[in-house]
């Protein structure tokens, strides 16, 4: 199956066993009658084969607790076939891999983040699903709080220019065409009211 | 500056923005995010000792030192390894140049059958049949060719099928300026 599959990609990535999505390959492209009856039975194919764990048994550690600290440090590894994938999630042969190599790092005696310092070391920080805050990301972290700063600021000074606006303007009387025209609405109201009440 | 015109100026910001933003995005969609840089490169080369296929010469870290090489990270199973294998043939007749296999993830009689059939440009080939020794050069698709100078540094990483522009505008260059 990887050789079918290297075939068709121009760089022959290290993929893939036959995957739950096969069978969609298969769709009918006709309009028929049968076309809704193929739907159904092709949505129950893909239901019946979602759940597909990457982490196969054999990869397992016999120790629960190690096991589960290499799970949680997969989680945190980018598979570099399938990009947005973790090692976790993903059935390429390289996760695989390095889902056994994570496992080995732990046998030996390496932390978490050791074991992460190892591959990052051969991958670089684009492994990490998780983008360590450097000088270079700094505009990754941190942008989202200074547009959020920016818009903050922009608010505080619109709403006091406002209120500077309205308190300069509460010492100013009335002009006498202000004066009149208020009257005139005064009276217009005490007219309208007047028969209607 | 009057008001006016300042106030006029402030109405172009967001647009100003849209343009930046524009353009970063722009920049970005030329990027092809199948291609990984290296952190290898400057790096000498991981320590390994491979043994060769089908009883050839085998290929070890030592053999990387004192000599401007490539290593060509191929496996018989990669249909895009046999696209650029002409051009690696050609590579080592016609320019001399020495390159390593590294064999990766293969059974040794496939990839012997492999060079039987298309040539062998190879100086020496390692089996990496775990795909170990290609891990720790950050190996993640194949083919992979890495230029490595007389020191044993990795200085250069092509990531896919070499290309004939990419031999002439990029390895070859490369490789002449190394070995001065």
């Amino acid at each position: 199956m990887k050789k079918f599959f290297c075939s068709l990609s121009f760089f022959c990535s290290l993929k893939r066993r036959a995957g739950a999505s096969a069978p969609l390959a298969y769709a009918p492209r006709g309009a028929g009658r049968r076309s809704a009856a193929w739907l159904a039975v092709l949505a129950l194919i893909s239901l019946l084969s979602a759940p597909a764990f990457a982490v196969l048994p054999d990869e397992k550690l016999a120790d629960p607790a190690m096991e589960a600290r290499a799970r949680e440090i997969s989680k945190e590894l980018r598979c570099l076939v399938c990009q947005n994938q973790s090692i976790d999630d993903s059935n390429a042969d390289l996760a695989r891999d390095l889902r056994v190599l994570v496992r080995e790092r732990l046998v030996a005696g390496d932390s978490n983040d050791q074991v992460l310092a190892y591959v990052t070391d051969r991958y670089g920080d684009f492994v990490l699903l998780r983008p360590p805050l450097k000088s270079y990301t700094l505009v990754l972290w941190a942008g989202p709080f200074a547009v959020l700063l920016i818009a903050g600021l922009g608010t505080a000074l619109y709403l006091r220019r406002r209120r500077q606006e309205v308190e300069a303007s509460a010492g100013i009387p009335l002009s006498d065409d202000e004066e009149a025209r208020l009257q005139a609405l005064l009276d217009g109201t005490a007219e309208k009211r007047g028969p209607g009440a | 500056m009057s008001p006016v015109t300042k106030h006029r100026l402030l109405l172009l910001l967001p647009f100003t923005i849209f343009l930046v933003l524009l353009a970063y995005f722009a920049i970005g969609l030329t990027h092809d995010p199948s291609k990984l840089p290296s952190t290898m490169i400057d790096k000498p080369v991981p320590v390994f000792d491979l043994a060769g296929i089908d009883g050839g010469p085998g290929l070890a870290s030592t053999d990387l030192t004192g000599k401007v090489q490539l290593v060509n990270v191929f496996a018989s199973w990669c249909a895009p390894c046999r696209v650029e294998h002409p051009l690696l043939v050609r590579l080592a007749r016609e320019e001399g140049i020495v390159i390593r296999g590294l064999n990766y993830k293969d059974k040794p009689e496939a990839a012997q059958a492999f060079l039987n059939m298309l040539g062998n440009p190879y100086t020496s080939v390692g089996a990496d049949k775990d795909g170990r020794v290609g891990i720790n050069f950050g190996v993640y698709g194949v083919p992979e060719t890495y230029v490595i100078d007389k020191a044993g540094r990795i200085r250069y990483r092509h990531v896919g099928p070499l290309m004939p522009q990419d031999v002439e505008n990029v390895i070859l260059p490369m490789l002449r300026e190394l070995a001065k």
